[in-house]
């Protein structure tokens, strides 16, 4: 696959974004009987799409720009979320079903009587900001570190992704890891003394997840717009040949790598301010897949097509699951068929002009010298 | 998620006891003891007649003792609630009227004002060792044994001599262990009267010699009993210790077992795919709803047959297993020819396709069967298990482990011996050449597709038996055998099998030391861990490519 830098559409992607949760957050404020009033259930929805279309650009920037096709990448999302979920917890205070000023509900259930040491700096916000970050990044900067430098690839790597996020979902089920077993973290009240049932905190959050995710994909167009991102390209396109170039392609990889896991965790984070509860499900091996298949459905390397993807995807899960609820997996299973077979380059791919014959008149096996095992 | 091996506790309190004991001949009954006894048995059934525990349990004593031919039947009436008294004396209610339990005629059809006899824990004890004597010496082999090891397990000093007695008997020579370590289960009681310091410890011996959790509180409760003498008390510490070492083996190899029964089950889902994705490099998501598919065959074959072949029921298992092979492997095929062949070369989006398949199998069978389990029965033939040395064998996971052996080796000649194998070889090793050599590898494509799905169905019938039958199914599986194909070597299926036997034993291994699911996860990292030192796998294949 070949890139034509399709990508630097992502400037108006991002201009739009922002306009919209701006101009939606302040529709929601105001009163019910305008005629441009939007209800609170939208803005949440919307705080979700958005979310999740921060994950679904760091699916794009491994999978579209470094050619690694994760399947662990809500691993990254979903320990974001638990980190703001964990800052949110101890927000509650006294105020739970216990009254515990000290420890979150399902603790004193469990009758604990200290918190765990990892749960420590968890009522200063700073500090957990800190934290939902930099853990994710660490994870993903060991990880990466580990097998770049082996040179793990493919498929292998694929499953090894899956692997991760499959034992990070059985280890945050067991209530004895301190993070709620299987209910997750929720019942929060408060963020930085903000009401989170208010409406004004509900528009401020929506405004301020479109604004990250415009900033985040200007930042992924500038990275990916110059020399680090075409070396990418050259990295995914034929690695070997990059590296006779003396290129280390497990650094060039590693720092996306770990830049993509940071957008993860933030789109996890702002998910739990808007939706209000995190639980080990998060994890799950069909999350990360589902956020494959957004990318997929936009057009993966073109930055614009993950954020479309996302929101065209759950937003057809939303109206699927409202109107036939039974046929939401057919429509799933349907959309990944149809989007690899006949849709390579995904709505963006659709939205060109000149059709790519280049790319049909070889053999995939010329165009894809990593063997069969690529 | 196999939670059935975890429920599995051991109990191998008949440790040295063979199960199949039945097996033996059975003795003709013992006739009635001829010698008069001293009691007559008019004192037996009189006192039985008594509303008193005390008699009721003298004379359910003596009735014991007795050795009469009718005692026993009295006796078994009395525990069935079926015995009634009157008149000083009982009879049995049989399903054609009262029967007198003394003489064994019928009773005058104008008896009023009886009542049932009274059954109380003290009766129901002295019943269970009165039985335990008439079945030693009137009972078949088997009743024997089982006799035995109901006085070893209530050691009452009275049944002293009646082991002795029974000692003596020739007919009893094959009980002779059974009977002597009843007899120093007695000994070694705390009822019982101080015996010679040779024979105490004779009686240690002989208890440690049977093993198991019975003996091991028997002996653990000597070691603390004062009337013994103090070496007695000292020999059955050493022998506490020593069946808790030999417990402790036993146990190992259960966990073993189970880890080699995991492995098999590991194997059988993952061989399918060690052929679709070594051979092809396809990576198929869709591989563990095809071993869905398989178990919802078999559910389906089950139904058939119960209805149109009822004579058949029985084996509707073994029917199951071409029907799924065909049902999974034509639907691979079908799956392959519409949707696979367009990708190849691309194998990342391979995976999306196939999770797409996987995601319209599981609501396509959602829809049809509905969202919970439905009921696959186990075969009579397949139920139980039975106990090796201090072994608890499941047959269900003794079969599918036999079965995984059998896949393995079908499809080993498949590969090796038949000329598709040959051709799928040849794919494997270059694409190109073997298309330039004439083999028509779309052909071959389809058709190795086909049994990595046909072989998906066969591990689904076997997971049918040991697992929930849901949508779900194949969602519990896919990882694990990714995982196993991965973790092996792509391409080589002596490396799944290598790798499978490496999870499954490792899982099972660490569950006891840190627990089921914190054992999965250290699994998972080792993984992980070690594709990192080895991205092939065990087993890679060797190649001279730049890649490889």
């Amino acid at each position: 696959m070949s890139t034509d830098f399709s990508f630097r559409s992502a400037r108006w992607t991002a201009l739009a974004v922002v306009v919209l949760a701006v101009v939606l957050a302040f529709a929601s404020l105001l009163p019910q009987s305008s005629a441009l009033s939007v209800s609170p259930f939208v803005v949440t929805l919307c705080g979700k799409y958005l979310s999740y279309a921060l994950l679904a650009l760091a699916v794009d920037l491994v999978w579209g720009f470094a050619g690694i096709l994760t399947l662990g990448h809500a691993a990254f999302f979903a320990l974001g979320a638990y980190g703001m979920g964990m800052y949110l917890t101890r927000e509650i205070g006294a105020r739970g079903v216990y009254g515990n000023p000290d420890l979150p509900d399902f603790m004193v259930f469990l009758s604990w009587h200290r918190l765990p040491w990892y749960w420590w700096g968890s009522n200063h916000f700073a500090i957990s900001l800190a934290l939902m970050l930099g853990v994710p990044a660490v994870l993903a900067g060991l990880f990466g570190w580990l097998a770049f430098r082996s040179r793990v690839s493919g498929v292998y790597l694929s499953i090894i992704t899956q692997a991760l996020t499959y034992a990070l979902m059985l280890a945050f089920f067991q209530n004895g890891m301190g993070f709620g077993g299987n209910n997750g973290l929720t019942g929060f009240k408060d963020v930085l003394g903000f009401d989170l049932t208010a409406p004004g905190t509900r528009a401020t959050l929506l405004a301020l997840t479109g604004l990250i995710l415009g900033a985040v994909l200007m930042g992924a167009r500038f990275l990916m717009g110059g020399r680090y991102g075409r070396l990418l390209v050259a990295v995914r396109d034929t690695e070997s040949r990059t590296r006779f170039l003396a290129y280390r392609p497990e650094q060039i990889k590693l720092l996306v790598w770990v830049v993509s896991a940071l957008i993860a965790a933030l789109g996890g984070a702002l998910y739990v301010l808007q939706i209000g509860i995190v639980n080990p499900g998060e994890f799950a091996p069909a999350n990360s897949i589902e956020a494959v298949i957004w990318v997929a459905v936009g057009g993966r390397g073109t930055l614009t097509g993950a954020v479309i993807g996302a929101v065209l995807v759950n937003l057809g899960k939303t109206l699927f699951t409202a109107i036939l609820p039974e046929f939401w997996l057919y429509g799933l299973g349907a959309l990944f068929l149809a989007t690899t077979l006949f849709l390579p380059h995904g709505v963006m791919g659709l939205l060109r002009h000149v059709p790519r014959k280049r790319e049909e008149e070889v053999t995939p096996e010329i165009t894809n010298p990593e063997g069969s095992n690529a | 998620m196999r939670k059935a091996l975890l429920a599995l506790a051991f109990c191998t309190a008949l440790a040295c006891q063979p199960a199949y004991a039945q097996e033996a001949p059975a003795l003709p009954p013992a006739a009635p003891s001829v010698a008069a006894p001293v009691q007559t048995p008019a004192d037996a059934y009189t006192d039985m007649a008594s509303t008193h525990f005390d008699a009721i349990i003298r004379g359910v004593e003596r009735l014991g003792r007795s050795g009469e031919a009718r005692a026993l039947a009295a006796l078994q009436a009395l525990e069935a609630h079926k015995l009634l008294a009157g008149n000083d004396t009982v009879y049995i209610r049989t399903d054609t009227g009262l029967v007198d339990a003394r003489t064994g005629q019928n009773a005058p059809a104008d008896l009023t004002g009886l009542h049932p006899v009274r059954l109380n824990n003290r009766v129901r004890q002295t019943l269970a060792s009165a039985r335990a004597e008439l079945l030693l010496a009137q009972g078949t082999q088997a009743e024997r044994r089982d006799a035995l090891a109901q006085i070893q397990a209530h050691p009452d000093a009275a049944m002293l001599p009646v082991l002795d007695k029974a000692l003596a008997d020739p007919s009893n020579k094959s009980l002779a262990g059974s009977l002597n370590a009843a007899r120093a289960a007695i000994l070694l009681s705390p009822g019982a009267q101080p015996v010679a310091l040779s024979e105490q410890l004779a009686a240690v011996a002989a208890i440690k010699a049977q093993g198991g959790l019975a003996a091991k509180s028997l002996l653990s409760r000597a070691a603390t009993l004062v009337p013994l003498a103090p070496q007695t008390r000292e020999a059955a510490g050493k022998a506490v210790a020593s069946i808790d070492f030999r417990l402790k083996l036993w146990g190992y190899g259960q966990d073993l077992f189970y880890g080699v029964s995991l492995s098999s089950v590991l194997l059988l889902s993952a061989m399918g795919l060690a052929i679709t994705f070594g051979v092809m490099g396809v990576i198929n998501m869709a591989h563990g709803e095809l071993m869905m598919v398989g178990a919802y065959t078999t559910f389906m074959v089950e139904r058939l047959v119960a209805a149109y072949i009822p004579a058949l029921a029985p084996f509707s298992l073994i029917l199951a297993l071409p029907v799924a092979f065909v049902v999974s492997g034509g639907l691979g095929i079908l799956i392959e020819r519409s949707v696979i062949r367009f990708l190849y070369g691309r194998p990342l989006e391979t995976l999306l396709a196939s999770w797409g398949v996987s995601l319209i199998l599981q609501q396509a069978i959602r829809s049809v069967f509905g969202p919970t389990n439905v009921a696959v029965t186990t075969p009579g033939w397949l139920g139980g298990s039975f106990a090796l040395g201090g072994l608890e064998i499941t047959t269900v996971r003794l079969a599918i482990f036999l079965f995984a052996i059998a896949v393995m080796a079908a499809l080993t000649l498949v590969l090796k011996r038949t000329p598709l194998g040959l051709h799928m070889r040849a794919v494997t090793q270059n694409r190109r050449m073997a298309a330039l050599m004439g083999i028509r590898t779309a052909r071959v494509d389809a058709l190795t597709f086909g049994l990595g799905s046909g072989i998906a169905g066969l591990a689904g019938v076997a997971v049918s038996q040991i697992d929930n039958v849901s949508p779900n199914l194949g969602q519990g599986y896919i990882i694990d055998s990714f995982l196993v194909v991965v973790f092996g070597g792509v391409g080589n299926l002596w490396g799944s099998l290598a790798a499978a036997l490496a999870l499954g034993i490792g899982g099972k291994g660490l569950e006891p030391l840190i627990g089921a699911v914190s054992g999965k996860i250290l699994l998972l990292v080792l993984v992980i861990l070690f594709i990192q030192r080895h991205p092939r796998g065990m087993f890679p294949m060797r190649g001279r490519g730049i890649e490889s």
